[in-house]
């Protein structure tokens, strides 16, 4: 089990260089925060303005005091939003992505692992090529595609379900689809995949041989080693869900983190930029190490 | 390898021949390709040229009717099929490539090599993908840019698109690599790896011909994954100004023009309807072809593995 | 057991996601909502610039004046009448006795004169602080000249009396006492929060509404606020401004009823408006903005006037804003708007392909032989402009032969880009702050920040001096005219494309008490919910 702590411990570090590699790349992009169309009222404004963020300090003096703060739970002012906190729009924001995320994260579970599961035990058969058809149009079609028309038909079409905002439970309906469709196709074909690879394979024909009934076979011996590519896949994927998708929370007006991930590059809001970075990493190191944990207890093949 | 008469080659090429919608995917690619190259040439329409009819609907003047300059669809289809045809060949080829590669090793040799480079994966991925691109794409516009208008100013357009599908692919590999290295590790422990490496079969080799053949269906399956994902990657680029220079085009970013046609007031359905359709056929294609190569290449039970 | 593991925690986070929407389903609708486009970087009167943010500043805070709703003029606000002197430098305003904050706390002429004071200092980072330059000492102290700031020209005669001592007689500085930087701000609440006391808790606000909540890319709350001097006129409870920034969304929402006001044209589908400008709940006007290109006159080839000139002749106006933009806009090669404070612009240089060609020739590209490849650099954001661009680089293959390549380039690179003067030719445009054209014309002076063409003419920076110093209204516009025939068609740093367009949505069967006007200005103490 050493090993797992061990690399449990190592995601502050990997967080760290992540941190620190963004936050110098970042500088490297031309513009700034303070470049406006419209100038500054005077030099001396412009400076007292760059002043009060440090901006006149050597990039490492920086550095350094955005690690301080950030050790100690600060992750500074926003430099767009001039009225909040990174700290104040990451609470606002996040357990809004989260929620989404998670049930997205239900529906491509629930729509893609039976979709999979089906089209596998079917293989080349009609419901596999049928299983196949919908997945490739999960995959093919864009979420900027299917969103808007998603909203043309469900929700001004035929009026049944708010067409944005975030409020009540049914607004939550359309958005949920569209993220969980695009996952779900993914998934899959993930499922479909692992199935085909174990079906195959000698233990499963052992296991058959012992005389255990089909369905036995299926759910004890091969779902759970076919969850195998599923598994890995889901570590990103499900950080991307959480951490906010900046297309469908943009298209269905809703207040979570996914607007700041390509915002506050475009109006290099570094700090905001940086707090987005960081709390993506934590997620994505974290959801890795859970999936290769869950990896090793699905296969215990599986020795590192 | 050799090539005795009914060699693992040879059989792998007949399996694939018995499957119809592999065959018909590989036509339609191979058509699609050359259509892309050579419609162009041949209508003599110039994609990029207006006209002083704009939004007209398919006719048969312009099979595939017009947009808001007059410009015609179906040429600018097909030099955006070309596009994206490219764009998604070299985000798979990079997986293919540094993915598969850096997967294998890792999983194969495992322990401390393996942490390493899955934790540079790691660290990859967290880096904000836009970010990445922005800054490549930027650094190449101010660094080389200026260099390249003093000896070829003509083929900067053709660098250009270079240099965005580098920046696409160095980070369309890394999802590839993980789940390589995921499945590297399940098959290391099989009884005809470890039979293979009792007798003494040296790494390389195992790894090419024992390792591989077992990987290539999850690799098709991410491939056919990736090349969507590169191509409509691609669109959300143009979208934000960063992609294919206007007044260029690539299907994904007539796709991204297009989706402001599902709208309430006025539907123009020819603008999505023909990009979204062909970038779905070609697809669909890819997949076939995807599902062909799996069932040709792979291992059967009794192959001798 | 994996599998089932994972199914049952997918229940339980979708139980959790149920539980979440449970708590927090209490979303009556307000009495009226608008969509109101990006969220605002900030709601400061002071500090704010964009339209957004002014919009939510103005439903909270209120000037000594208030732009007239159907007009976009200065009309009493906090201040019930005032005095000018003749010679136009002596503004006397007289606040309402009954001015209060929405905590109850009177205002008083020394608070105006300390916001004031406040906004000029350079340590308070106002953009907007320039908007104090007429009054007198404003630019000395603002460029950090003049330290103390009491010496700029406003005093508090009274607890009820303001007076302004300006530098020039200025026109429009009714409109600008109406403008958000002149608000007055809570100096209770300044002092005690300093530069995040908009945050205060409660928010003491001297508009017709007050804050009740905030929260980030979704919505500002407000209440009526009680102590409003005229209260009397509001009469909506509660409204609901939301934040977004997709137009599609905005119009969707719309057409569904759940957005009764859309403000912004920004957030209404470029390409749907010819159409949506034929419904009946759509408005559309005139408006204080144009849309230009800057030329770098410090780079080969349009370092040459007479280079800028033949592009200028060959771009085809009309056909751009016939095609693409599609709004009716006033094709225009100016930089003002016609009829900004009753000035009619120069036609700038004319439509004429042929004069173009001799030109070019004339500056030693006979054809467009020899001619560099330049590029046309643009913002993305909107499709216009890289359609614009499209345009423009087939306009000037066709009439001049030229090769123009194009240059999308996200706003703030595009921003860095123009500020270091890193391009050929661009796209620029400018929203007035106050309608006079003297907000586009100090654009071009040879020291302004927004200048960004590297052009400087003394001659230019004159004639807007002298300008700036006549007090007869109708010379002072004809000076200005002169200026500008001399920008947009002797020396051509700048050409104007087309004059903005202006566009809101509301059912004036269902919204009463909003007006289309040229400064878009779009107060909200009259807007009201027409009830059957």
């Amino acid at each position: 089990m050493k090993s797992w702590q061990a690399r449990l411990a190592l995601i502050p570090v990997l967080v760290w260089v992540v941190a620190t590699l963004s936050f110098f790349l970042l500088r490297a992009v031309p513009g700034g925060p303070f470049d406006r169309e419209r100038a500054s009222a005077s030099r001396e404004v412009e400076a007292a303005l760059k002043a009060r963020y440090h901006w006149d300090e050597p990039l490492w003096r920086q550095y350094l005091r955005y690690l301080g703060n950030v050790i100690r739970g600060d992750l500074g002012p926003s430099l767009k939003y001039r009225n909040h906190s990174v700290n104040d729009l990451l609470g606002q924001t996040v357990p809004v992505s989260l929620t989404l995320g998670a049930m997205a994260f239900g529906v491509a579970m629930g729509l893609g692992l039976p979709l999979g599961t089906l089209a596998a035990l079917r293989h080349g058969g009609w419901a596999d090529h049928a299983a196949s058809l919908l997945t490739l149009v999960g995959v093919c079609v864009p979420v900027f595609v299917l969103g808007p028309l998603l909203i043309l038909i469900l929700g001004l079409g035929l009026g049944w379900l708010p067409v944005a905002l975030w409020g009540s439970w049914k607004t939550a309906i359309l958005p949920t689809l569209t993220l969980g469709i695009y996952f779900a196709a993914r998934v899959a074909r993930w499922m479909r995949e692992g199935m085909l690879e174990v079906l195959k394979s000698p233990h499963v024909q052992a296991a058959r041989a012992k005389g255990l009934s089909e369905t036995a076979v299926i759910l004890r011996h091969v779902v759970p080693v076919a969850l195998v590519p599923v598994i890995s896949y889901t570590g990103p994927m499900l950080a991307d869900l959480l951490s906010g998708s900046f297309v469908v929370e943009n298209l269905f007006q809703i207040p979570g983190t996914g607007a700041f991930f390509i915002n506050s590059f475009f109006s290099r809001d570094y700090t905001m930029m940086m707090g987005m970075v960081l709390f993506y990493s934590v997620l994505l190191q974290v959801l890795n190490w859970m999936s290769d944990l869950l990896l090793r207890w699905v296969d215990p093949r599986i020795r590192s | 390898m050799n090539t005795a008469p009914s060699s693992p080659e040879r059989q792998a090429l007949l399996r694939f021949r018995r499957n119809r919608w592999a065959v018909a995917g590989l036509i339609f690619l191979l058509l699609a390709t050359v259509l892309s190259v050579f419609v162009p040439w041949m209508l003599a329409i110039d994609p990029n040229q207006g006209s002083d009819s704009p939004f007209t609907a398919p006719d048969g003047r312009h099979w595939m009717g017009t947009d808001i300059h007059g410009r015609d669809l179906f040429s600018r289809v097909m030099i955006g099929t070309r596009i994206s045809l490219m764009v998604g060949a070299v985000g798979a080829g990079v997986s293919l490539i540094i993915g598969v590669g850096w997967g294998l090793v890792a999983g194969w040799r495992g322990g401390r090599t393996d942490a390493w480079m899955m934790r540079s994966v790691d660290v990859l991925y967290a880096l904000p993908t836009v970010v990445w691109v922005m800054l490549t794409l930027t650094l190449f516009e101010t660094r080389c840019v200026g260099w390249l208008s003093e000896r070829w100013p003509s083929s900067i357009p053709a660098f250009r698109l270079a240099a965005m599908m580098v920046s696409l692919g160095s980070v369309s590999w890394l999802t590839m690599a993980r789940v390589v290295r995921a499945q590297v590790l399940s098959l290391r422990e099989r009884p005809f790896i470890l039979a293979a490496q009792s007798i003494g079969v040296p790494p390389v080799r195992l790894m090419l011909r024992h390792l591989l053949p077992n990987l290539v269906g999850v690799i098709l399956v991410y491939l056919t994954l990736t090349v969507p994902a590169v191509v409509l990657y691609e669109s959300f680029l143009s979208f934000l100004g960063l992609g294919i220079r206007p007044p260029q085009a690539s299907l994904g970013s007539l796709i991204a023009d297009g989706a402001s046609q599902l709208n309430p007031v006025r539907v123009r359905w020819w603008l999505l309807v023909f990009p979204a359709g062909l970038m779905a056929l070609l697809l669909a294609a890819l997949n076939g072809v995807g599902e062909g190569l799996r069932s040709a290449l792979e291992p059967r039970e009794g192959d001798g593995d | 057991m994996g599998p089932w593991g994972a199914v049952r925690a997918l229940g339980l986070a979708l139980i959790a996601g149920a539980w979440f929407f449970a708590g927090c389903s209490q979303a009556e609708r307000a009495d009226l909502v608008l969509h109101n486009g990006p969220e605002p970087e900030t709601i400061d009167p002071q500090i704010l610039t964009g339209q957004a943010d002014g919009r939510i500043a103005s439903a909270l805070f209120e000037g000594l004046t208030r732009f007239n709703p159907t007009n976009g003029t200065a009309m009493p606000g906090l201040a019930s009448h005032w005095d000018i002197s003749a010679d136009g430098l002596t503004y006397t305003f007289y606040l309402r006795p009954d001015a209060r904050w929405s905590t109850g706390e009177p205002m008083e002429a020394d608070e105006v004169v300390w916001s004031w004071r406040r906004a000029v200092t350079p340590a308070t980072a106002a953009d907007y602080a320039s908007q104090f330059f007429c009054v007198r000492n404003g630019r000395p102290i603002v460029n950090g000249e003049i330290r103390d700031t009491s010496r700029l020209g406003a005093e508090a005669l009274d607890a009820h009396t303001v007076r302004v001592h300006l530098e020039n007689p200025t026109p429009y500085f009714l409109e600008l006492a109406a403008s958000r930087v002149f608000f007055p701000i809570p100096r209770r609440a300044v002092e005690r929060l300093g530069d995040q006391w908009i945050r205060a808790e409660p928010l003491p606000c001297s508009g017709p509404y007050r804050l009740l909540g905030w929260r980030v890319n979704d919505r500002f709350r407000l209440a009526r606020n009680p102590h409003y001097w005229d209260a009397a006129q509001v009469t909506a409870e509660r409204i609901d401004i939301l934040s977004g920034d997709n137009p599609s969304t905005a119009l969707n929402l719309f057409l569904k009823g759940e957005v009764d006001l859309i403000s912004d044209r920004k957030i209404i589908p470029g390409e749907l408006g010819p159409e949506l400008a034929q419904r009946p709940d759509f408005h559309r006007f005139d408006y204080l903005g144009q849309d230009f290109i800057r030329f770098n006159t410090t780079r080969k080839p349009f370092h040459d006037a007479r280079v800028r000139r033949a592009v200028a002749m060959s771009l085809d106006r009309p056909r751009i804003t016939a095609r693409i933009t599609r709004m009716g806009e006033r094709p225009s090669a100016a930089v003002t708007p016609a009829g900004a404070g009753g000035y009619q612009p120069p036609a700038g240089v004319p439509w004429d392909p042929v004069s173009a060609r001799r030109l070019l020739a004339e500056a030693g590209y006979p054809e467009g032989r020899g001619f560099p490849v330049v590029e046309y650099t643009f913002n993305v954001g909107s499709r216009i402009y890289e359609q614009t661009g499209v345009e423009i680089q087939a306009m000037l293959r066709e009439h001049l032969g030229i090769r123009v390549e194009l240059r999308p380039l996200e706003w703030k690179t595009y921003l860095a880009e123009m500020s270091a003067l890193n391009y050929d030719f661009i796209r620029g445009s400018w929203v007035g702050d106050y309608d006079d054209p003297m907000t586009f014309l100090d654009c071009f002076l040879s020291d302004s920040g927004n200048n960004r063409t590297g052009w400087k003419e003394v001659r230019y920076d004159r004639l807007l001096q002298a300008a700036a110093a006549e007090v007869d209204p109708q010379r002072r516009l004809g000076i200005l005219r002169e200026a500008e025939t001399l920008l947009v068609t002797e020396a051509v740093p700048v050409t104007g494309l087309y004059s903005h367009v202006g566009l809101y949505a509301a059912d004036p069967r269902k919204i009463g008490g909003i007006w289309p006007n040229r400064m878009d200005e779009h107060p909200f103490f009259s807007m009201r919910r027409i009830r059957p």
